[in-house]
């Protein structure tokens, strides 16, 4: 009866897995082929970071996009701008209590002066910033998404794509 | 007639449109005249460009307490000033952030970390938040060097302190301190605008 218990906990609250979820580190040189994938999908790349509130508050919206859109090719990849050496102790713990299920990738290349112009030309360099592309084109937003903001973005994105 | 009318009302579109793109670029260019501020420093006086009036410039520094990037440059800003100061461009840093939003960015709280740090240098609080929108700041820590011509301060750099956020020893450029070394030879800074990740500056709502 015990052990079932247990499997059941382990059924319904699988955090303890999403807690061991390995987090790749990039400069931007390894990181720059996300922002130019070829495929038929919508990638939705957002700029976070732990320590920024408007970020925070924006990501779960995020988040939800790839459940929102069920069987559309879209990807929501968030690239996290803490510091390596935050990961443990700070980015994990974060993704675990906000139960985060998209793709998480820490960006940490001190020299953003030289990147910042990679991924926009427009970019001052705040966050949260987002970038949606497919091959049907690309855009840039410096601003923090409210309430169904994002969703209906990335609805007239998807329409487009079709 | 018609045409000439066409051409002006053309001429009047295409102003309105210019006057709108500097407007919406917002802030200060490099070469732009500095306006006078009057600003409340952590020792209790007001803080204004007439306070440099014996200094060749200054360099200006919008950055916070709680912001990560700028902890990382804390350091780094007191050295700018221990340097530069006594070769005539002091250190100003102004905290542009709501404390309604980011509680430790309070007056109170800029006081105690002036203290605590022992900043030679004023820890000005834009709690009106009027006078980082004139510069164009938009991130702390976003560095202002000005320089004095006459009676009036200009822009000469806009931007990064250097190029690597983390760790200042391994930047390969060091923009405000070669900005500043460039001015105090009588030279324009080489580089003038740079761009960096910081936190964005925490407007009221």
């Amino acid at each position: 009866m015990l052990l079932h218990l247990i499997t059941l906990w382990f059924l319904f609250f699988p955090t303890e897995i999403n807690a061991e979820r390995s987090i790749p580190v990039y400069d931007f040189e390894a990181f720059e082929p996300i922002l130019h994938r070829q495929s038929d999908t919508l990638y939705v790349v957002n700029f976070w970071a732990t320590w920024c509130k408007p970020c925070v508050k924006e990501l779960g919206a995020f988040d939800a996009l790839e459940r929102r859109f069920p069987g559309e090719k879209i990807k929501v990849i968030l690239v996290s701008l803490d510091f390596e050496e935050n990961i443990e102790k700070q980015v994990k713990p974060f993704l675990q209590r906000k139960n985060i299920q998209s793709e998480v990738v820490v960006l940490d290349d001190p020299n953003s002066t030289a990147w910042i112009e990679k991924v926009d030309p427009s970019w001052s360099g705040t966050i949260p910033a987002t970038v949606i592309y497919s091959k049907k084109g690309r855009n840039f937003y410096e601003k923090e998404f409210v309430g169904e903001e994002i969703y209906t973005l990335v609805k007239t994105h998807l329409t487009k794509l079709k | 007639m018609k045409v000439l009318k066409f051409t002006l009302f053309l001429a009047v579109i295409m102003v309105g449109a210019i006057n709108f793109a500097f407007t919406a670029e917002g802030g200060y260019q490099v070469g732009d005249k500095v306006q006078d501020f009057s600003l409340k420093n952590t020792d209790g006086n007001m803080y204004s460009l007439a306070n440099l009036a014996d200094q060749k410039g200054a360099i200006i520094v919008f950055t916070c307490n709680h912001c990560p990037y700028a902890k990382l440059y804390e350091q780094r800003i007191m050295d700018l000033n221990t340097k530069y100061a006594p070769l005539g461009y002091p250190v100003i840093a102004i905290n542009p952030n709501d404390p309604g939003q980011e509680p430790e960015d309070s007056f109170e709280e800029m006081v105690k970390r002036s203290h605590q740090k022992a900043y030679k240098f004023p820890y000005l609080f834009d709690a009106a938040q009027d006078v980082y929108p004139v510069f164009g700041a938009t991130r702390t820590p976003h560095s202002f060097v000005i320089s004095k011509k006459g009676d009036d301060f200009f822009v000469e750099y806009i931007g990064a302190i250097d190029n690597n956020t983390k760790d200042g020893k391994k930047a390969d450029s060091k923009y405000v301190q070669e900005a500043v070394d460039a001015l105090l030879k009588g030279e324009k800074p080489a580089t003038t605008f740079t761009k960096a990740v910081g936190c964005g500056i925490k407007a009221k709502k």
